[in-house]
């Protein structure tokens, strides 16, 4: 026998509704979109030597907390340092104006991120603002070749 | 516009001319349907007489020759036209072609549903009455599977006057019946070609039983009209294709052996290979 | 030899002309398709017949996918140290590869062959014929709303597919591997991308619903009208679709993920 018109109907709409919330779920729980998905957010600037192998979205943490993501990253043709933009949630609007930024890998060979560290200067960071204190990516060949050149001048010794 | 239209002729197919795969189907055939009338087209097993059918109904295109409906002439018609014609048509396939997944009632629905527009009491109302006129009403809610093929028939027959088309084709409709369901399709086809006015073409071989209903026959054979005129004057011909075709002989100018060599040459060249 | 070279010639034409013929056939299905906009009791009818019932074989594959791929990612990546990114080699798998591509296969298997016989055995039994002589046209009216149908259930099978496979991942993973649950999720969420991974999923499983089910309505459409041909058909539909499906996955990926 057929199925009725009307059952169908429903399990038609569950199936629907079922897709719909895969698909929402996936994006809210098994990628990034989770924070800061919507919200408002500010803007600052941070000039770094060298971003090694940061990419655009990366997360931005304070004390391993996540406030933001990576919203664009550029080459300054003045100074030929990379110029990247932090996108920061509106919830964490007063940040001192020396809080400085570091780029930081986690785990030996996981992702790279920027991680915060907090100043003391009573006022806060606004949109637009420029990052002080930046530090580059470490890289580990220069390390290695770091590690190297300084083995053989103290050898020297 | 076709003079067609004076004499009362519905279907005017002229020196119709069809080949597949190199083979002639059709080779120069004339055919006159009028109007009212019911019109038997006949021959044996193989000379294409549904092939007729899709032709007049626009589902195959001739390779020459003319098939007029209504002064339209079909192979020539756009999409929409053909459509718009097709509307006044019904036609009643061999197999019954109704909807398996569809009841009896919904099957014979459908073409109102698609096309009337009507509001859903109406379509309720004239399904039963399409159903009551071939004597199924009560089978309205069985499927075709759980149908004999004679009331499958009689189904498909009341899905194809649903729209009350004023041409009506039936493709061997008398072909596996038991003799009741035989007489009754022989009896409804008649009935309604008078009741509701409609212009009928019956495709069949089934002699006895065309004879009785049909006002006017053509035989087909080779590829074109070998003879045509009443029942009574078919009975009359003295055509060896006729007489063949009518006394059932096994063996005429549709000959009984298929083409081959001689016997004699069959069994001695095998002999000798 | 000469025969060989004419067989070939012979295969070859008659590929171009099912090309040909099924570009034609589609051509004409979308601009059939915006007449659905006053019949979607069509397409509902054919979610249910493609989507409600492939669900159960799609969600019982996916969280076995899901189960398989965290336990095989756990032995590789225990070795490197790395078995806390489980979850996000299950999830990285499932959305741009396995949960597309599976889904695929499987609607191929089980809708798009559904869908060659249903069609063929209506053009074996005269209902196409006997639907345009009612002048109804049988492209818009019986094949449209399925492409359609297939069209929509896709995705969402894939995306249905890809979350219970991320779920059958995480029971094995903290039941059997004893793995934190929150790093499984947390190492996830920082490594999977929504506009890189997630929406190329989805790309590729519209793309791929797509193709299957063309050639699913094309191969019911195009079939002989026997039970033989029918029959044909459906072989044909299941090992067209794989192809076509694998095919286009390297296409896509080699697009997509430069």
């Amino acid at each position: 026998m057929q199925t009725s018109q009307r059952a169908i109907e429903i399990a038609v709409g569950l199936f629907v509704a079922a897709g719909a919330a895969a698909l929402f779920a996936l994006a809210l729980y098994v990628s990034n979109l989770t924070a800061f998905a919507g919200g408002e957010r500010y803007t600052v600037i941070g000039h770094f030597q060298n971003i090694g192998g940061l990419r655009e979205g990366a997360p931005i943490d304070m004390a391993g907390v996540q406030i933001g993501r990576v919203e664009a990253i550029e080459l300054d043709k003045q100074t030929f340092e990379a110029r990247v933009e932090l996108s920061i949630s509106a919830d964490y609007d007063n940040l001192p104006s020396d809080t400085s930024a570091k780029i930081l890998t986690s785990g030996l060979l996981g992702e790279q991120y920027i991680g915060m560290e907090p100043g003391g200067s009573p006022t806060t960071l606004q949109d637009g603002d420029e990052l002080m204190l930046t530090q580059s990516a470490l890289i580990l060949e220069e390390l290695i070749g770091q590690f190297l050149y300084d083995k053989a001048s103290g050898g020297d010794e | 516009m076709p003079s067609s239209q004076d004499n009362g002729v519905l279907v005017d197919v002229r020196d119709l001319r069809v080949a597949r795969g190199g083979r002639p189907i059709f080779d120069g055939v004339d055919i006159q349907i009028r109007r009212g009338e019911v019109t038997a087209v006949m021959g044996p097993s193989g000379t294409g007489k549904t092939t007729l059918l899709r032709l007049i109904g626009g589902q195959l295109k001739p390779d020459s020759g003319q098939v007029v409906v209504e002064g339209q002439s079909v192979p020539a018609l756009s999409r929409s036209r053909l459509f718009r014609l097709r509307r006044r048509m019904g036609m009643l396939f061999q197999s019954g072609a109704l909807f398996t997944d569809l009841t009896c009632f919904e099957n014979v629905a459908f073409p109102l549903r698609e096309h009337s527009g009507l509001p859903e009491r109406l379509i309720r109302h004239l399904v039963r009455l399409k159903l009551e006129a071939v004597g199924l009403r009560g089978a309205a809610g069985l499927y075709p599977a759980e149908l004999s093929g004679g009331m499958a028939r009689r189904v498909a027959l009341a899905r194809a006057i649903a729209m009350d088309p004023k041409l009506m084709f039936y493709d061997e409709p008398f072909s596996g019946q038991d003799p009741i369901s035989m007489g009754t399709l022989v009896q409804l086809i008649r009935q309604l070609n008078d009741a509701l006015g409609l212009t009928s073409v019956v495709v069949s071989h089934d002699v006895k039983e065309v004879a009785t209903i049909a006002d006017r026959i053509y035989m087909l054979a080779d590829g074109r009209v070998v003879e045509s005129g009443t029942p009574a004057e078919l009975q009359r011909s003295q055509s060896a294709w006729v007489r063949q075709f009518m006394d059932a002989l096994p063996d005429g100018p549709v000959p009984f052996h298929y083409p081959a060599v001689s016997l004699a040459d069959d069994l001695l060249g095998e002999d000798s290979a | 030899m000469l025969a060989r070279i004419q067989d070939l010639g012979a295969a070859t034409l008659t590929a171009i002309g099912r090309i040909g013929r099924s570009s034609l056939f589609l051509g004409r299905l979308l601009a059939g398709l915006p007449l659905l906009v006053k019949r979607p009791g069509l397409v509902i009818q054919q979610l249910y017949v493609i989507g409600v019932l492939s669900l159960v074989i799609i969600s019982v594959s996916g969280v076995f996918v899901g189960m398989v791929l965290a336990l095989q990612g756990y032995y590789t990546l225990v070795d490197f140290g790395a078995e806390q990114s489980v979850g996000t080699l299950v999830a990285l798998s499932l959305t741009r590869e396995l949960g597309p591509v599976v889904t695929a296969l499987l609607f191929g298997g089980r809708a798009g062959s559904a869908l060659t016989a249903e069609i063929g055995l209506m053009k074996a039994t005269d209902q196409l014929s006997s639907m345009e002589m009612m002048a109804v046209d049988p492209e818009r009216r019986v094949v449209a709303p399925r492409l359609l149908a297939g069209f929509i259930a896709m995705p969402l099978l894939a995306a249905i597919f890809i979350l219970l496979g991320v779920g059958g991942g995480y029971v094995v993973a903290t039941s059997m591997l004893g793995i934190d649950g929150g790093a499984y999720w947390s190492q996830m969420q920082a490594n999977v991308s929504f506009s890189d991974d997630i929406a190329n999923g989805v790309i590729k499983s519209l793309t791929f619903g797509f193709v299957a089910t063309w050639i699913a309505v094309f191969e019911g459409y195009d079939c002989k009208p026997t039970s033989e041909g029918v029959s044909r058909a459906t072989t044909r539909t299941v090992v067209h679709t794989s192809l076509a499906v694998l095919g286009l996955d390297f296409l896509l990926t080699a697009l997509m993920f430069d």
